[in-house]
């Protein structure tokens, strides 16, 4: 139990997916600009991310080891992700419309979203069992949406401040915001793994 | 030889099982879409701005299809797309009244306490940040002119009292300073009404005695002397239905806190004498 724990704190804050291993950060200066979007990605990155780490672990577990396959890892984990987002689209189309219109455009976003597919990488590359995986993608996501709803909130704030300078306002300004974030989260170093 | 075989054999069963998996789906997870939403939403403008309160585009052009809006429904579409998308779910094109920017408060210095005193940002939407604003009421304007500056056609200034006027002549109904503000203070009225209930407070009247002398207490007395049944307290505050109001007057003699008030906003003369 404590384990888990771990690896959720581990996940989520300490190796955060974007702040310190830098994967995802696309959308973190793409779907920032409002909190109502960031939460949307975020949520849609949850839901991809859990399920695409876990269908990519049974296909590496199951049909690429006993074939000696492991060097097709990344083209066939692309594979996965790519029809698993647009089958997740399908069906939550007909079974929960209401879901698919708040989630409907950042779905195909996702489908090249490099954090998901390094959530899949890294749960191989940490031999997770099937449950560490499934607990470890779930917490590298929240972590994920955790930083854009703060990176959300802090440039809300900003952008009525109306005291950036004229050459640093927008993307720049998001940059350093995003590297001081880095920079706080990288405290957390070494403190669980 | 044979682990290129292998690896071919992987990739396309796994492509093919993939592919498979999608086409069924969309067979099994069939959504009957009427071709008319994809053509409407061509003709709209596609910026998913929100101004006609759906989540975008081709969800209004959904609405639109389904009969829950109007054709002409987006503010942004020219007339000529208007009428070709009547045209194509066979609607006829109402008139669209003109319509106007109201300030739905009047809480200002003299009427309304603060509970502290801001002297941050002169924005709007930076004081609401502040602990909520330096307004008692949560629903009062705060009167930095956040949408005074988002009105690129000067249709807005900020009066004596420290509350926002609007120039219906120059207001074009953009809805700019609708979405800026952080109360949602502006609203947009059709340009004949004649009665407003000049507040945006849903709090019980209660509070609202306590924190502003010119605020809706829900008390329903302009519900009861309304003799077109126009006025309905919603969420505890009064709304008048410019459809039915026929500018009677009866609700601003009777408003014990003298917030229904004529579209000019300005007190009618009982008021006035007694203040």
């Amino acid at each position: 139990m404590q384990d888990y724990l771990l690896l959720i704190i581990a996940a989520m804050f300490v190796n955060n997916i974007v702040l310190i291993l830098f994967l995802g950060n696309c959308p973190l200066v793409g779907v920032t600009s409002s909190m109502e979007s960031a939460f949307g990605m975020g949520a849609a990155v949850v839901f991809v991310t859990t399920l695409a780490g876990t269908a990519c672990w049974i296909v590496q577990r199951f049909a690429l080891e006993p074939l000696a396959l492991e060097y097709l890892q990344t083209l066939v984990f692309i594979l996965i992700i790519a029809s698993l987002v647009q089958f997740v689209e399908i069906v939550l189309q007909k079974v929960a419309p209401p879901l698919y219109r708040t989630l409907g455009i950042f779905l195909p976003l996702i489908t090249t979203n490099c954090m998901v597919f390094g959530a899949a990488i890294l749960s191989i590359k940490h031999d997770y069992t099937f449950l560490q995986t499934l607990v470890f993608c779930l917490a590298a996501a929240v972590g994920f949406a955790l930083v854009l709803v703060f990176m959300a909130g802090l440039r809300e704030r900003m952008e009525v401040s109306g005291r950036i300078p004229a050459a640093l306002q927008g993307v720049p300004i998001t940059m350093i915001t995003a590297g001081m974030m880095g920079l706080s989260f990288a405290g957390l170093l070494g403190m669980a793994h | 030889m044979e682990s290129v075989l292998t690896a071919v054999l992987t990739l396309g069963a796994l492509a093919f099982a993939a592919g498979l998996l999608l086409s069924v789906a969309a067979k099994v997870f069939y959504v009957p879409v009427d071709p008319r939403v994809g053509q409407i939403g061509d003709l709209l403008p596609g910026a998913n701005c929100g101004g006609c309160g759906f989540a975008g585009c081709l969800d209004l052009a959904g609405a639109i299809v389904s009969g829950q809006t109007p054709p002409n429904a987006c503010r942004c579409a020219s007339e000529e797309a208007n009428r070709r998308i009547a045209a194509l779910i066979g609607a006829v094109l109402e008139e669209r009244e003109r319509e106007v920017a109201c300030i739905f408060c009047k809480g200002d210095a003299a009427h309304a306490r603060l509970r502290f005193r801001y002297l941050g940002i002169a924005d709007c939407r930076a004081a609401e940040l502040v602990a909520g604003g330096d307004k008692a009421c949560a629903y009062g304007c705060l009167g930095l002119g956040t949408c005074v500056n988002a009105c690129i056609f000067g249709a807005l200034r900020m009066g004596e009292d420290g509350l926002p006027v609007v120039n219906p002549d120059r207001c074009t109904a953009c809805g700019a300073c609708v979405r800026i503000c952080p109360r949602r203070i502006p609203r947009l009225v059709p340009v004949s009404q004649k009665a407003i209930a000049f507040c945006s407070s849903h709090d019980p009247g209660k509070v609202v005695k306590e924190v502003c002398t010119v605020g809706c207490i829900a008390c329903g007395l302009c519900k009861k002397v309304c003799p077109e049944n126009a006025i309905e307290i919603v969420s505890l505050l009064a709304v008048v239905d410019p459809a039915k109001c026929t500018g009677c007057g009866k609700c601003f003699e009777k408003c014990p806190t003298g917030i229904i008030r004529p579209a000019s906003g300005e007190a009618p003369a009982r008021r006035q004498a007694a203040a």
